[in-house]
């Protein structure tokens, strides 16, 4: 039996994280979902929130965006428009980009622009809320 | 005969010129690095993309969406993405001559970049819509793009999607290329542009997928996600390809002024030597005559 799960993390800037990990936590349109090695074979849409990878007793986290998720026995694929781990999530940095979305949000604006800044405030408000989960 | 003077005019406002285009090379070359690496970075994400799709597509036998459906094509859409600006050599006319083939009454343009659409209407060819994207492509830009020719496809109004583009072969190289965009047809077949033919894991292909909730709702969302990221790539691609014909056609324009000021100099050169020997001549003529 595989003791572990090759975890990959894909954005369109980067491969944002690759590495084996003993179990993985990300919220997925169903609900939460904790994946351990030979689960089944799963596609499903990942939602905006946090990925928790367990390694050597230690959790990696990350804030993601939303994108697709495809689960293997031996390999959790994650394809997202946003992946930062919490440790490099500049919190103030996210703070003041969710509000200059927010006031562009109250400005008029065509369909794109809209779901432009809707996706900023998606990350934003997702980095900031995984960093102040791992802070306490 | 143009006097030395006109010669050193010329010589200067040739001098001029190559600076220009010299400098216009420089930051060609250094947009190009950029692009490219802007193509390249994408690419993971395109391989894995199109890894979920061919694995959806093993599973998804006898599920149809609209997007994939074939119909017989009486009128098409090509959305032909040009550059915004000129002096990049050969690279727009090349395309429009592609763009002028096809079939003037069943098909309607839509542009990406100001050329094209400048192109379009001048020849008096049935344009859609026009858009614009910037030095660095956004994605939000080519979601419009992308969104727009969705629309226009699932209301029936055109049949299929083509897209005519500077393929990206190397940097001396950009090739006009017409790619299907819609329908997308059998799933597997779906890749991205800059997505390398890599074998995927033989693995997967018997493992059965569970679609949560459905395959319905999850193809729903992957499939136009996954045009919108293919428009993006071409996109990325066009500045690339614009960027590189741009500093190969700077750099011609740089060694022919290069030339041109040494074949002046040459003459100006043979010129001034006459000068002097015709001077001395007279001063001596003068001075037999005077002794």
């Amino acid at each position: 039996m595989a003791a572990t799960l090759k975890l990959e993390i894909v954005t369109p800037d980067a491969k944002a994280f690759s590495d084996d990990v003993e179990m993985v936590n990300l919220t997925g349109i169903d609900g939460e979902m904790g994946i351990y090695p030979q689960h089944m074979p799963v596609m499903t849409q990942l939602v905006a929130g946090e990925v928790v990878a367990r390694k050597d007793g230690a959790s990696i986290i990350l804030a993601v965006g939303d994108g697709f998720v495809q689960i293997t026995g031996e390999r959790v694929a994650i394809l997202t428009d946003m992946a930062v781990k919490a440790d490099d999530i500049d919190e103030a940095a996210a703070e003041q980009a969710l509000q200059k979305a927010q006031a562009r949000l109250a400005q008029k604006l065509s369909d794109e622009e809209a779901a432009t800044v809707q996706a900023a405030i998606v990350h934003a408000s997702t980095q900031i809320k995984v960093k102040r989960l791992t802070k306490k | 005969m143009p006097s030395t003077r006109d010669i050193r005019r010329r010589i200067k406002s040739v001098k001029n010129t190559a600076q220009i285009t010299k400098a216009m090379q420089m930051v060609a070359a250094a947009k190009m690095r950029k692009a490219q690496q802007a193509a390249v970075v994408g690419r993971p994400y395109a391989q894995l993309l199109n890894e979920i799709m061919a694995e959806a597509a093993t599973r998804t036998v006898g599920f149809d969406h609209p997007l994939l459906t074939a119909r017989p094509v009486a009128k098409r859409a090509v959305i032909v993405v040009g550059t915004d600006r000129g002096l990049c050599g050969g690279l727009n006319s090349n395309l429009f001559r592609e763009a002028a083939k096809l079939d003037k009454e069943t098909t309607i343009y839509i542009t990406a970049g100001r050329k094209a659409a400048q192109f379009i209407a001048r020849t008096k060819r049935n344009l859609a819509a026009e858009f614009t994207y910037k030095d660095t492509p956004q994605f939000a830009e080519a979601r419009a793009i992308s969104k727009f020719v969705q629309d226009l496809f699932l209301k029936g109004e055109v049949d299929a999607v083509d897209i005519l583009y500077p393929k990206f072969v190397n940097t001396l190289v950009q090739q006009p290329s017409l790619t299907p965009f819609l329908p997308i047809g059998k799933l597997a077949v779906t890749t991205g542009t800059n997505a390398p033919a890599q074998e995927l894991p033989t693995a997967s292909t018997t493992d059965v997928f569970d679609f949560e909730p459905d395959e319905e709702t999850v193809l729903g969302e992957l499939l136009p996600h996954s045009l919108n990221f293919k428009m993006h790539q071409i996109l990325l691609e066009t500045k690339a390809s614009e960027q590189s014909a741009r500093m190969v056609a700077m750099k011609n324009a740089t060694d022919n002024a290069k030339q041109i000021i040494k074949d002046l100099t040459l003459e100006y050169n043979k010129l001034r030597q006459a000068n002097i020997t015709k001077e001395l001549l007279e001063i001596t003529t003068a001075q037999m005559a005077v002794g």
